[in-house]
């Protein structure tokens, strides 16, 4: 294993580089901990030269929103036949777009906060307020308004008041076209990450997450210490099952591969409610999976290692 | 895996153990939503209007080489040597000599060298402010002055300008309403000069006016004063420092006329004053370095500096023009600007409504970035301006970058007239760009 050199692949140009540069550095240094030779890449203009004449072992994708998550690279990866750590590039796509992954998971079976997806131009053309007025209708008060594409919570928002949909709703296209407004669910706000072994996907242990301020925004996930953390949440074992074979469930009906990670709510009746899926978590010092990974007794270094080498294998 | 012996983490975990000790000044020191944005702004996809690089490809680069190697060659023991807090004494005579070129007669005695003049900046306000002392600035000032105030839990009070500056009317009123709440006002933090952001310049007309109303309320004047020498047609404008020794402090800096890199800066004060900023700046740095204040000495000494200043105008006159016919020409009905005579900053404000804050991600999306406005106010004001620096990007890519910022700002406005005016969401911890950002 010590013989494979790999790219991590991060920064890019979506809203969420710096992110992802964090990632990538934390990865690449996880991975040198257990013998890889790694090189860090940007996803910029160079990276089909470096893919033609740097072949390396294996690309990790460390890129998170846009063309890192949207399977653009993925696709690019695919083409030029370079094994590489993460979800193809068509099931990229499904689960980029998180209506298109709520629905497919609600046909499966799965709960999820009830939703409406909207682009800017169906309020521009009908007149907003009344489309805001059936929005409010549908879903009630407080809601969750998020851009229907794109991760670290930028452009998302709880709305608890009516009076706040307008500069919400700016705010939130900002990020995109399309807004997704959910149904707000209280409860028990839980990450599992998924990964694929010989087995086929395991959960790693949920982690609970207890914002400071009530609410996970970037600034609570990114700021250290804003928000506690439970590692493993504090669930009893019904509980702790359920999120865990939700988590595994997503990952395979959505068709995703090698590593995931699960954004869910449990509700006081208990219910189990999937919020979102990303199929480039986050690695950063503040992030959710390396917490799963320290908690289960696992590197992160071992355990991308034994992904690469399934990469490389398949 | 785990150390040896240590189990797997159970329970409860914070992220930052220290989470409890942190003095209440960090208070702001978050993650930010807009700082990260920034990063994107780094690649040359993005035409960056944000940062404040200085254009130092106008350096000549061979002959500065040939300098610094020199220096370390024959000057070496005393360059990379401590040195005292108080600046390398032959620099703060040319320093004196820089001044003079604004009128101000100092002794050297009485120039502090600092690590940039944000560390002046810091000094005066570690040694005038308590926690809840009130510091005027204009409203906006620059983002640095402001972090350095909330460092030391200042209450910022904004002065209204207009197109000559700060207006003399609006501090008067703002030191009687500070006086009726009881508090005290420290001192007037002013950019006389080509201001950072707002690109206008203190009328030589209110000069006096200014300096009479703080000494009449007993406030000091800190007089920040890195663009003085880069006003666009060659004219120098007096320094109130010229004009009031003893009620001013000023900062100069050598970051836009020479070498922001170096971070050499100073504060000219009066002496008592000076003795106390030289005792402050030692418990902080113990002195500016010396390697650095040499090379800045070496090169007054034997470069062309005039020469040198005379090419940053020219190339930021040119980036000037560039980026004001650029908005002339593409931006939309009810977007306004200043015109700066010097300097590196355009203050744009755009139509009621609109939150330049909230609208930044859709330009990054479009491949511009620039500061919002409230990042230039501590009181939350700004959300309809935004600052333009066309200091650093090419006038083609200046060009460029106004151009997809119009289209940026018209789809915003599409946005508001489906949506109504809004306020904008809040959004946590610093919003100004980083240093480094170009």
């Amino acid at each position: 294993m010590s013989e494979r050199w790999v790219a991590v692949l991060s920064g890019g140009l979506s809203h969420e580089r710096e992110v992802s540069l964090r990632s990538g550095r934390r990865l690449s240094a996880a991975l040198r901990s257990v013998g890889l030779t790694v090189e860090e890449w940007d996803a910029d203009s160079n990276l089909v030269g470096r893919l033609r004449d740097h072949r390396p072992d294996a690309v990790v994708v460390a890129l998170h929103g846009g063309e890192g998550e949207n399977g653009s690279v993925q696709t690019v990866l695919e083409m030029f036949g370079v094994p590489y750590v993460g979800t193809d590039s068509r099931a990229c796509r499904r689960a980029w777009d998180k209506p298109t992954a709520k629905a497919e998971l609600v046909r499966a079976g799965l709960t999820t906060p009830e939703w409406v997806v909207l682009p800017h131009a169906t309020f521009r053309e009908l007149g907003a307020q009344p489309v805001l007025d059936a929005m409010v209708d549908t879903l009630g008060l407080p809601l969750m308004l998020k851009p229907d594409q794109g991760g670290s919570a930028l452009g998302a928002q709880v709305v608890r008041d009516a009076g706040q949909l307008p500069a919400a709703m700016v705010g939130c296209l900002a990020y995109g076209e399309a807004v997704l407004a959910e149904k707000y669910v209280e409860g028990v706000e839980v990450a599992v990450s998924v990964v694929d072994g010989p087995d086929g996907p395991r959960a790693l242990p949920a982690v609970e997450i207890v914002p400071e301020s009530g609410v996970y925004d970037y600034t609570a996930r990114y700021t250290a210490g804003l928000t506690d953390f439970h590692t493993p949440a504090r669930l009893d074992a019904s509980a702790a099952k359920a999120v865990g074979e939700l988590a595994v469930e997503a990952h395979r009906l959505l068709g995703l591969r090698d590593v995931s990670r699960t954004d869910a709510i449990i509700a006081a009746d208990g219910t189990v409610h999937f919020l979102e899926v990303t199929v480039s978590p986050g690695l950063t010092e503040t992030s959710l999976l390396p917490m799963a990974a320290e908690a289960a007794g696992e590197s992160l270094g071992e355990i991308y290692a034994a992904l690469i080498e399934r990469a490389v294998t398949r | 895996m785990n150390a040896p012996g240590q189990p797997a983490k159970q329970g409860a975990r914070s992220l930052d153990p220290h989470l409890r000790r942190y003095a209440a000044r960090t208070a702001g020191m978050t993650a930010s939503e807009i700082r990260a944005l920034f990063a994107v702004a780094s690649r040359p996809e993005v035409v960056s209007l944000a940062g404040g690089m200085p254009h130092l490809a106008a350096l000549p680069m061979d002959s500065l080489a040939a300098e610094i190697g020199d220096l370390v060659a024959t000057e070496g023991l005393v360059a990379l040597q401590y040195g005292s807090a108080h600046g390398v004494p032959e620099l703060r005579e040319q320093i004196c000599d820089i001044m003079a070129l604004e009128g101000i007669r100092a002794h050297p005695d009485d120039v502090v060298v600092t690590v940039g003049s944000q560390m002046a900046l810091d000094m005066v306000t570690r040694i005038f402010c308590d926690p809840g002392d009130v510091v005027l600035a204009e409203g906006p000032s620059y983002v640095g002055a402001l972090g350095s105030f909330a460092a030391y839990q200042a209450q910022v009070v904004h002065v209204a300008m207009d197109a000559d500056g700060l207006v003399p009317q609006a501090l008067r009123e703002a030191l009687a309403a500070v006086e009726r709440t009881g508090k005290r006002v420290k001192f007037l933090y002013t950019i006389p000069n080509f201001h950072n952001p707002a690109g206008v310049t203190l009328a030589v007309s209110r000069r006096a006016e200014v300096l009479e109303i703080c000494a009449r309320h007993g406030v000091l004047v800190v007089e920040d004063n890195p663009y003085g020498l880069l006003g666009f047609d060659g004219q120098i404008y007096p320094a109130l420092r010229a004009s009031d020794p003893d009620n001013v402090v000023y900062l100069g800096s050598f970051s836009k006329t020479f070498a922001a890199g170096l971070r050499v800066g100073w504060a000219l004060a009066p002496h008592a004053v000076r003795e106390k900023l030289v005792l402050a700046a030692e418990s902080a740095t113990l002195c500016p370095p010396t390697l650095n204040q040499m090379v800045v000495s070496r090169y007054l000494a034997t470069q062309d500096w005039k020469g040198q200043i005379k090419t940053y105008r020219e190339a930021y006159r040119d980036r000037r023009d560039a980026m004001i016919s650029a908005l002339e020409q593409h931006m939309p009905d009810g977007v306004t600007w200043t015109k700066p005579d010097g300097g590196f900053y355009v203050w744009l404000t755009v139509p009621e409504g609109i939150d330049t804050k909230a609208m930044l991600p859709r330009a990054v999306t479009q491949r511009v970035a620039y500061a919002s406005g409230t990042g230039f106010y501590a009181d939350g004001l700004g959300s309809r301006q935004m600052r333009l620096s066309y200091c650093y990007p090419t006038p083609e890519r200046i060009r460029e970058g106004v151009r997809r910022l119009a289209h940026v700002l018209e789809d915003e406005m599409q946005l508001h007239l489906t949506f109504g005016p809004t306020s904008g969401r809040a959004v946590s911890g610093p919003q100004g760009p980083s240093p480094d950002t170009a």
